[in-house]
């Protein structure tokens, strides 16, 4: 692998950086592969990785149907976090917060990860006796959480609305200062040229259609580009996953939505936190080109396609400018959306499914992007060892008929 | 070398009338009909911004929303808005128009040095540096250099934008020949057509093309056509952008108009025709971004609609006989003029200076065109008019689903018919002679006869020009976003090769121009070095907005009150009259507390009167749902949790609703009146969620035809008087009451006013729920009002309430139980045992996870008196101070009733822990409780039946 | 914007509209004969089809329960009809 720095490209630019290799090189599938993942989005890049550098497994394929990093993770909002509430959430979300804070030296490649903080801001007293409540489980699982006041929110985010005209002024509510913004499309790429300097097989236009089976075992999986035979593997497919595991006979709770994104023009730096505004339901964050990148609820149509509404653009633009009066002058500059499967308790799914040697990681719902790191890495300690890691565990399909769901939005009173 | 403007050129500009602005502090004159655009091409002002990576000089390009460079703040009336393109902002007198990304100004950035380092900083270099030290070091630097323009902070929104829903016939979306013909041909058959125009004024290529049509001038067609649409019922609009099209045939129109609020429109039309024109392509050449290097077809409608020129001496480039006509008009102009044309085989002229078959491979000059490489011979030139070819338009077609082709003949992507349903005409279906469009627009809007004539260019011959990555110097291809070949280049080497790799890895095409002049070139480029065609290469997805839209009118109104309205009390101002204050709970505006001061003290105040005397609140928000019918109490069996067929007409029984995951979902009183009517209430914010559960079970599980289901919340207002006086001050206030026992219900009248009398107690004292139709509201209140001096009672507010309730550990759904909060786990474990038959949520009070025995359960907790209240929201933690969390406080009040604090909370295991001491965790703090009972005031419930 | 037909009140806005179920589910009881898997199936599993898609719909605004077949892709919206006939 080319070493990134700033030396090399002062090295590069004396050839007019003529001498840079492919970031991952564009293999063709081979005949067979000790494990393969289904999905070249960051998590089944990040996958790929982890099997290659933790377990050592150099034959390893990543099968994407289009491009990769196309799919939710070049979509979302970039938000990275870990204030949630319960345990199990806390372990899963911090991992991957963690590992996301050494990724850019570990992959050699600046994923631009920017803690810059976020805010979770509450309008009524009872929201900041929910806000209490989840500072107090994240400190407790030793996260950093904190409930802000009201004044120190104002100081860290001038432009907000306190006027007389607000429908909900902000009282304050959770801080975590190590949240942040990294470069979504930066993971996929940093994650993918790592794997492939490991060995990994990145392959683009690859779909697959149908899995194979030997009695009770995963045998192989049929392509748009040949058969390719493994006896592991893993799938990271998001909304695609249902329709792939139900040839095998699995049936997974997961419905799909469209989620939308709204980009702003660029303007010079107005907003230096991550807000989530709990009355209004809208968060937003500043890119460092100077856009704002804002996101709402979910379109509330079940659907496959990649189109944004206009009544949740309505309800999510208004929503802004109840929070921030002035950005009315701003304009939509992009929408787009992703679709984004969502599981009854708003929590993944990972874990062992159908056939043996079938793992999937799915169901991260609209919150997918801050988890690569830590989906990757659960799911490549499932397809290496065949067993859970204790901290996706939890997170297993058998949950469901035991009842024990993990459900934030129920706990905390606060969807995420 | 500077612009100027023509004597006598320019039709849509008011010689009479001269407007004053400033640019980057320096007046500038112009004429009304002018845009700043046009005014500032005429004056000396060539830079009118610098680039956004390496500050390198910019001046105009473009004629509209395609414009990269010319993006200004412009202040307004005290007003300053960001990001405006000088081509799409009309002139007004006073305007103060300032560069962006320039520091002091556009004419002397001192970020131009930057352009110096351009070779360190090739696309996406910040992939591959500022990792060492980490990002945070870097990253603030580079957020203070990008952005664009400043926002307003002071900006205020207006509080009526207008967003208007309309239906039409016929929506004819662009107002040139095409658009004109085919919006006339329909209206001519009596069709009622809307028109929609973004630019200011009918006409689109026709304004600067020019052209006869049916004989006469092209304005008398349009005249024509605008007085044809109007008569047949049809509707105008310009300076209106469709914006969207969206699902099932939904689009969106954003107007903007002068001195009132844009106004937002849905459009819905039965049919719709797509005349948006086209878009010239630019040229590749070293140093094509300097100031004066133009669009021709810019230069164009420039010379024509405002007389303004961008130099004396025009080097014109192109390799399509369509160009000529603009070549000879500047000629005409006075301009000394240059085609440098890249076909040998180009048609000679001699009219004009002609080179043939020598492409322009650089500009040269610092700060503006000093001249051009032209076959290897400098031409000295001021201005370089390119024109590489025509792009359709085909934006709101691809949105609309619409599938492109490409089409090798005409060098473009097409609308493939049949794809959206949508008709495409004129030149953004690639059809750009004037008769053809003519007749295009003519044959989709149904027009019978002839379509309008024109004359047919004899010839439009044009060769496809591409970009060459292999000439020496930088070749931009989005300039707004500072992307040249050599990036394009770069991304392809390093494997970024499809479109959108392409497009995030260089932010190709993602400027505010949305890609209208890049995208071919880069796509083109990356097309040729992988070795593919253009059509394998793809194209990046076309999405809703086709212009940038401004955020204010997308959303509307809803602002302030407007969005999520509270809902009101009835009594609200008899409220306010006795001081009530005033807050929301869960979507209603209540009163609070009553009375000025410490709203924690009034709160303790009013509780403490509520239990000596007597107290009323107005409890009108919960819910009251009528269940009417011969299965009313089968239905109610099924959806609650406590049966209600054994409630006996007259009474009231508590209840839970669940959810089928068996979670609690709602609490209240059923009230059975007669054998086939219940009321059902339910708490404020749950009414339309407890409304269709019931509508569900009597729609798909009892009949419809066995019940009926009434919310009738709004009709009533309910008063409730709690208190060991609540009696003697219902009987002050005139109302005879039976004798009624607790949890007993009646319906009396008292004058003319019809009540039900429920004697059901949330405080834990006696309490009367009397509950009018709204009408009779007024005359309830102040029956009770008169007579609370009497017995020493006050009004309280909802912190009294709260208060009152807790100490008697009645919980509150949502706040006292979570999302996981079963019935057993609050105590409520009897028809979990018992009930034999089927309801809503039985089966998963069984499941290994709801039969656990570690499930968090409600308990109070009490701390030592003088203590001060523990937060809500603090966590459970065990006694040897392991921090994990048992659980936590729910409801915390300091109780003036006992005169200590008391608490409620969920905690693991919680009813074996009763008499327990336990850690609560606050913010770091740990302070000891002890685990009690849930009900801390009267466990015997003496005053409730007292 | 989508409009959906309300078999009662005709073609309304989306946002009058809540996605109730996919159609063809029906309740397993009594209690105390469901399995935890039959149960969480019931309550939890659905197919999400891509395209042709028959589902349970809800009207807020005048509160009937209907059918609706549309396809998730395309979102064009093929029929609604009441939950069950037209008895009354």
């Amino acid at each position: 692998m080319q070493r990134y720095s700033a030396l090399s490209l002062l090295r590069h630019s004396l050839s007019h950086h003529k001498g840079w290799q492919p970031a991952w090189r564009k293999a063709e599938p081979r005949d067979a592969y000790d494990a393969v993942i289904i999905g070249g989005g960051g998590h089944g890049l990040a996958t790929a990785y982890y099997l290659a550098k933790h377990h050592k497994m150099r034959r390893v394929a990543v099968l994407e149907r289009s491009w990769i990093g196309g799919g939710n993770t070049g979509r979302n909002t970039t938000v990275v976090r870990s204030n949630y509430f319960y345990p199990e959430s806390v372990a899963l979300y911090d991992l991957s917060l963690r590992l996301y804070e050494g990724l850019s030296r570990e992959l050699n490649y600046n994923i631009m990860l920017s803690q810059r903080g976020m805010l979770i801001a509450a309008h009524t007293p009872m929201q900041m006796e929910i806000c209490a409540r989840i500072a107090n489980a994240m400190q407790l699982n030793d996260v950093d959480g904190e409930l802000m006041t009201a004044e120190a929110a104002e100081r860290q985010v001038p432009l907000v609305n306190t006027g007389p005209s607000a429908r909900y002024k902000c009282m304050g509510g959770i801080w975590q200062p190590r949240a942040g913004v990294a470069r979504h499309d930066a993971v996929a790429w940093g994650y993918a040229r790592a794997a492939n300097a490991l060995g990994v097989d990145i392959i683009e236009n690859c779909e697959v259609q149908e899995i194979h089976t030997e009695g009770s075992a995963i045998a192989g999986v049929e392509t748009s580009r040949g058969r390719i035979r493994t006896d592991r593997l893993g799938i990271a497919a998001a909304g695609a996953t249902p329709s792939l595991v139900q040839q095998v006979g699995v049936s997974l709770p997961i419905h799909d939505y469209a989620l939308q994104a709204f980009v702003s023009e660029p303007v010079k730096p107005c907003l230096d936190t991550v807000l989530l505004y709990l009355g209004t339901g809208a968060y937003l964050s500043q890119s460092d080109k100077g856009e704002l990148v804002i996101g709402g609820g979910l379109d509330r149509v079940p659907t496959h396609s990649q189109r944004g509404n206009l009544p949740v653009q309505e309800t999510v633009l208004s929503g802004l400018l109840e929070m921030f009066p002035a950005f009315a002058q701003l304009k939509l500059l992009r929408q787009w959306a992703g679709v984004v499967d969502v599981v009854p308790d708003s929590s993944p799914i990972i874990g062992p499914v159908g056939p043996e040697g079938l793992h999937i990681n799915c169901g991260w719902g609209t919150g997918g992007f801050k988890a690569i790191p830590a989906g990757g890495y659960l799911l490549a300690h499932l397809l290496a060892t065949g067993k859970h890691h204790e901290i996706s565990r939890s997170f297993d399909l058998s949950r469901f008929a035991h009842g024990r769901l993990i459900d934030e939005a129920a706990g905390s009173g606060i969807a995420h | 070398m500077s612009g100027w403007r023509h004597d006598a050129l320019g039709s849509e500009i008011d010689r009479s009338q001269s407007l004053s602005f400033t640019f980057d502090g320096r007046k500038v004159a112009g004429f009304q009909g002018d845009t700043l655009a046009s005014a500032l091409l005429a004056s000396e002002h060539r830079i009118l911004g610098r680039s956004f990576k390496y500050h390198r000089p910019r001046g105009l390009w473009g004629f509209g929303a395609e414009e990269p460079n010319a993006i200004f703040d412009v202040q307004l009336n005290g007003v300053t808005h960001p990001n405006q393109r000088a081509t799409t902002t009309h002139l007004v007198d006073g305007m103060a128009a300032r560069s962006v990304n320039a520091a002091p100004d556009a004419a002397r950035d001192r970020f131009a040095l930057l352009d110096r380092l351009h070779r360190f900083l090739p696309a996406g270099f910040y992939y591959k540096t500022f990792m060492a030290l980490g990002w945070k070091l870097y990253e603030p630097m580079i957020r203070r250099m990008a952005g664009l323009g400043q926002v307003d902070a002071a900006f205020e929104p207006p509080a009526d934008t207008p967003q208007i829903n309309a239906t039409c016939d016929l929506l004819v979306i662009g107002s040139g020949p095409a658009g004109l013909a085919a919006a006339r041909a329909a209206a001519q058959v009596g069709r009622a057509v809307w028109l929609i125009e973004d630019a200011a004024r009918l006409g689109g290529s026709l304004r600067w093309r020019g052209g006869q049509i049916g004989g006469a001038s092209w304005a008398d067609f349009a005249t024509e056509t605008q007085a044809d649409v109007e008569a047949n019922g049809g509707r105008l609009m310009t300076d209106a952008t469709i914006w969207g099209a969206f699902d099932h045939g939904l689009f969106a129109a954003w107007q903007r108009c002068v001195g009132a609020p844009d106004r937002h429109w849905r459009i819905r039309p039965r049919q719709v025709i797509l005349a948006a024109g086209s878009i010239e392509r630019p040229l590749w050449f070293a140093n094509n971004d300097l100031p004066g290097v133009m669009s021709a077809e810019a230069a164009m409608f420039f010379l024509a609609c405002h007389g303004s020129l961008p130099g004396r001496r025009l080097l014109v480039t192109t390799a399509s006989d369509r160009t000529y006509a603009i070549a000879r008009a500047f000629a005409d102009a006075g301009a000394h003029v240059t085609v440098a044309d890249q076909r040998a085989e180009a048609p000679e002229i001699d009219d004009i200076r002609q080179i043939r078959g020598a492409n322009l491979t650089e500009a040269k000059g610092r700060t503006g065109v000093e001249g051009a490489m032209v076959g290897g011979i400098k031409v000295p030139c001021d201005t370089i008019l390119c024109a590489g070819g025509v792009t359709p338009t085909v934006h709101l077609w691809c949105q609309a689903g619409g599938k492109l082709d490409w089409d090798p003949d005409r060098d473009m992507l097409v609308p493939r018919p049949g794809t959206a349903p949508l008709t495409v005409v004129g030149a953004a279906n690639g059809t750009l002679d004037l008769a053809a469009a003519l007749a295009e627009g003519h044959a989709a809007g149904g027009g019978t006869g002839p379509a309008p004539e024109a004359e047919t260019q004899t010839t439009q011959a044009s060769a496809p020009v591409r970009p060459d990555p292999s000439l020496p110097g930088r070749q931009w291809v989005d300039l707004q976003n500072d992307v040249t070949l050599k990036d394009v280049g770069l991304a392809g080497r390093e494997g970024f090769t499809s479109v959108e790799h392409l497009k995030r890895y260089t932010t190709l095409g993602m400027a505010t121009d949305q890609g209208r002049t890049s995208n071919f070139g880069g796509l083109a480029a990356m097309a040729a070095q992988t070795g593919r065609t253009i059509p394998e290469t793809g194209t990046t997805t076309y999405r809703p907005p086709f212009q940038p839209v401004p955020f204010g009118v997308i959303a509307g109104p809803r602002r302030g009150d407007l969005f999520n309205p509270l809902r009101r009390l009835t009594l609200e101002e008899a409220h306010r009259d006795v001081g009530a204050r005033f807050r929301e709970y869960g979507g209603w505006l209540r009163p609070s507390v009553y009375g000025v001061g410490d709203e924690v003290t009034l709160a303790q105040d009013e509780a403490r009167t509520a239990r000596a005397t007597v107290g009323i609140f107005d409890g009108s928000p919960l819910g009251k749902l009528e269940v009417i019918g011969p299965k009313a109490a089968e239905l109610l069996d099924f959806t609650g949790y406590m049966r209600m067929s054994t409630l006996k007409p007259g009474r009231a029984r508590y209840g839970f609703m669940l959810s089928e995951t068996g979670v609690v979902y709602d609490d209240g009183v059923v009230l059975r009146l007669d054998e086939t009517r219940f009321i059902v209430s339910a708490s404020s914010s749950h009414v339309d969620g407890v409304r269709f559960r019931l509508e569900d079970a009597r729609q798909d599980r009892i009949g419809r035809d066995q019940v009926f289901i009434h919310d009738v919340t709004a009709g009533y207002v309910t008063l409730t008087v709690t208190g060991p006086k609540a009696r003697a001050l219902i009987a002050d206030a005139g109302i005879g009451l039976p004798d009624l026992p607790h949890m007993g219900v009646v319906e009396i009248s008292v004058g003319d006013m019809p009540l039900r009398v429920a004697r059901i107690s949330f405080t834990g004292d006696t309490s009367f729920e009397l509950t009018v139709p709204a009408r009779h509201a007024r005359a309830l209140r102040d029956r009770l009002d008169g007579a609370l001096a009497a017995q020493s009672g006050r009004w309280i507010g909802l912190e009294a309430v709260m208060i009152l309730r807790a100490e008697k550990g009645f919980i509150l759904v949502g706040k006292d139980t979570d999302g996981l909060t079963m019935p057993h786990d609050l105590g409520w474990g009897g028809p979990r045992q018992k009930r034999q038959d089927e309801y809503l949520g039985k089966r998963a009070l069984f499941t290994p996870e709801a039969k656990s025995n570690m499930r968090r359960q409600l308990i109070g907790l009490t701390v030592p008196d003088g203590a001060r209240p523990i937060v809500t929201g603090s966590h459970l933690i065990p006694r040897d101070g392991t921090r994990r969390s048992l659980g936590f406080v729910t409801s915390s009040y300091h109780s003036p009733t006992l005169g200590h604090p008391i608490a409620l909370a969920l905690l693991e295991d919680g009813r074996a822990q009763m008499g327990r001491e336990i850690y609560c965790f606050n913010d770091g703090d740990v302070r000891a409780a002890q685990v009690g009972p849930i009900c801390a005031v009267d466990p015997a419930g003496d005053r409730l039946h007292g | 914007m989508q409009l959906f037909s309300c078999p009662f009140c005709g073609p309304r806005d989306e946002t009058e509209f809540h996605f109730v179920v996919e159609a063809g589910k029906s309740r397993p009881e009594p209690a105390d004969r469901v399995t935890d898997a039959e149960w969480a199936a019931y309550l939890h599993t659905c197919k999400a089809p891509k395209g042709a898609a028959r589902e349970v719909w809800l009207h807020l605004t005048c509160g009937e329960y209907f059918m609706m077949t549309r396809d998730t892709v395309t979102r064009d919206v093929t029929g609604s009809e009441p939950l069950r006939g037209t008895e009354t």
